[in-house]
């Protein structure tokens, strides 16, 4: 790896001030899953200017994160100042009898850490963005298992790639370039020419004009296409009329995908929110993941979720270090519970439970359904985010933070689980996620008694 | 038309992701996240055309929302897409089935048109 910054040199702007050029090589985009970490970033003047080998949403996300001339707190929507904002703050969380943490996927794993502490000391249920993303995926791996590899394994082996459910050429757009179709690999040396791509889904995407083979199945039908392919992966015979009726897809096709499933030599699926977002939701992943073990009596096969937020799989990973769950747990009884649909945040909002609300990195006000969006404008919340967002509008305490991976370091947690470092930019001058925490934890301690 | 059932799915898409980086408020964002791509055939078939305004109703919930043909092939007859955003997540309900995940992927709605 190259050091962070290779090149400073200084130039005039138009005042004829001095103006100071960056160069940051190996920079890390957290915009998606992918995190690539491969990206250099001009920067003059506190403005990234370009952001080389970036995918338009990389570009988006490291060009359109200037600094931000918010005060870096508001109080019911008036500058204050920071320490009173983590007095606040603490208070909000100390005096609530249910409170939920919630966001965590677009900060760096040490704040996400600092996070959980907090939820643990004021008994809190925390929550990632996973329960409205792969959080069933999250239930699936819990109850089938998951035969999984890195993308740097799927970049040097896969010769069979399917994308279920899943827009990646939208989503994730160097997936193809980077790990999954195009990189030429220690056994797949032709790249793309050595690998067959198939796509699942219910609709023709920018996804499912890479494919060789494109099955397009009835909407809300993936449990049964998924069955079919189990059922063929262990020569169960089929009613070809039921299977066609029942996913839209001839059997014959189905056959046809089994077949070149059972010749790979290292297959992959990856899937996306078509599967866990739609009725059946873990019974879809857990199918997946069951046809995926089920594969490997005749090859090699593997199956990985399509991640989305830049950190979200870290979220995952911190929260299961800490509390033994990845998403969803209480700490009411001082000792942490897992159960979705219970402890995850659209359940303890939209049943009107939670009293406050510690919001990080996160826009539930943009993204929850509206029962949920309307019980939380009712409640006291400490929102953090880099940008205004309809979350931070209506928070209590809103703290403007400064943006991870271009301003701040840390570390990250790529969608394969591989931890990636981050290569900040330039300074902000407001706090990192990680300081706003600690302080608002150190007072939360404080008001608690706590020693530790 | 307003008994005929369609199925609602929201999804990403690239310019609703850069115009999370740009600015919610902002354009593009709101732009992309409020129209509604309608199959070529339904299109014809419901005599609308790009620009147009239904109502669409789910279980949940009821939005305006303005219209526009995707390429032919590319939506099945019956299918809807939109971007994720503040429209669409009026559509979902709040069961998360023990999940936590509200089902936010092809949802049952119905179509009435307002401003053609
Ligand atoms: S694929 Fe994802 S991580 Fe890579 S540059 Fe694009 S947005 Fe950033």
């Amino acid at each position: 790896m190259a050091t962070d910054i290779i090149d400073a040199t200084t130039g005039a702007n138009q005042e004829g001030a001095s103006q100071e050029i960056k160069i940051i090589e190996d920079a890390t985009c957290t915009f998606c899953g992918c995190v690539c970490d491969d990206i250099t970033l001009k920067v003059e003047d506190n403005h990234i200017t370009e952001a080389k080998r970036a995918c338009v949403l990389g570009k988006a996300w490291f060009l359109n994160h200037a600094i931000d001339d918010r005060p870096s707190c508001l109080i019911e929507g008036q500058p204050a100042a920071l320490e009173e904002g983590y007095d606040r703050a603490a208070r909000i969380l100390c005096e609530a009898r249910y409170p939920l943490l919630y966001g965590l996927s677009d900060s760096p794993c040490e704040a996400q850490r600092i996070a959980v502490s907090i939820g643990d000391w004021v008994g809190a249920n925390i929550d990632s963005t996973s329960s409205v993303c792969h959080g069933p995926s999250g239930m699936a791996f819990q109850s089938v298992g998951e035969v999984t590899a890195t993308l740097g394994e799927v970049a040097n082996r896969g010769d069979l790639i399917i994308f279920w459910g899943a827009n990646p050429a939208e989503s994730h757009p160097r997936h193809f370039t980077r790990y999954s179709l195009m990189p030429k690999g220690l056994f797949v040396p032709n790249g793309r020419k050595d690998r067959t791509c198939v796509v699942v889904d219910v609709r023709k995407t920018k996804t499912t004009k890479t494919a060789d083979l494109f099955l397009q199945i009835k909407p809300r039908k993936d449990f049964e296409a998924l069955w079919t392919l189990r059922a063929l992966a262990q020569n169960v015979e089929l009613d070809p009329d039921r299977v066609e009726e029942e996913t839209g897809i001839p059997l014959a096709t189905w056959q046809t995908l089994m077949d070149k499933m059972k010749a790979a030599r290292y297959g992959v699926i990856f899937f996306g929110m078509g599967l866990t977002m739609t009725r059946g939701k873990h019974c879809n992943t857990e199918a997946l993941l069951g046809l995926t073990r089920d594969m490997n009596a005749h090859t090699r096969f593997i199956a990985k979720p399509n991640r989305g937020h830049g950190n979200v799989t870290g979220a995952d990973n911190v929260i299961s270090w800490r509390t033994g769950y990845p998403f969803g747990v209480n700490h009411a009884r001082g000792y942490p519970r897992f159960n979705p649909g219970e402890y995850t945040a659209t359940d303890t909002l939209a049943r009107r439970e939670a009293d406050a609300g510690l919001i990080i990195a996160s826009d539930p006000m943009a993204n929850f359904t509206q029962a949920a969006r309307e019980h939380l404008a009712t409640i006291p919340y400490i929102a953090l985010d880099p940008k205004e967002t309809p979350t931070t509008r209506q928070a209590t305490v809103a703290f403007t933070v400064a943006t991870y991976g271009i301003n701040t370091p840390g570390t990250v947690y790529r969608m394969d689980d591989v931890p990636i470092p981050l290569r900040p930019a330039f300074d902000s001058p407001h706090p990192s996620d990680e300081q706003v925490l600690r302080e608002i934890e150190n007072r939360v301690k404080k008001i608690l008694n706590i020693r530790a | 038309m307003a008994d005929e059932i369609f199925i609602l799915i929201p999804g990403r898409t690239s310019k609703q992701g850069c115009g999370i980086s740009e600015g919610k408020f902002l354009e593009n964002y709101q732009r992309e996240t409020s129209r509604l791509q309608v199959a070529s055939e339904d299109m014809e078939r419901l005599g609308l055309s790009e620009g147009d305004k239904v109502k669409v109703t789910g279980e949940h919930g009821q939005i305006e929302i303005e219209v526009f043909g995707a390429r032919p092939g590319d939506l099945p007859p019956g299918l809807l897409f939109m971007a994720y955003g503040d429209l669409s997540c009026q559509l979902m309900g709040s069961d998360t089935h023990g999940t936590g995940m509200p089902t936010s992927k092809g949802l049952d709605v119905r179509l009435e048109i307002t401003h053609p």
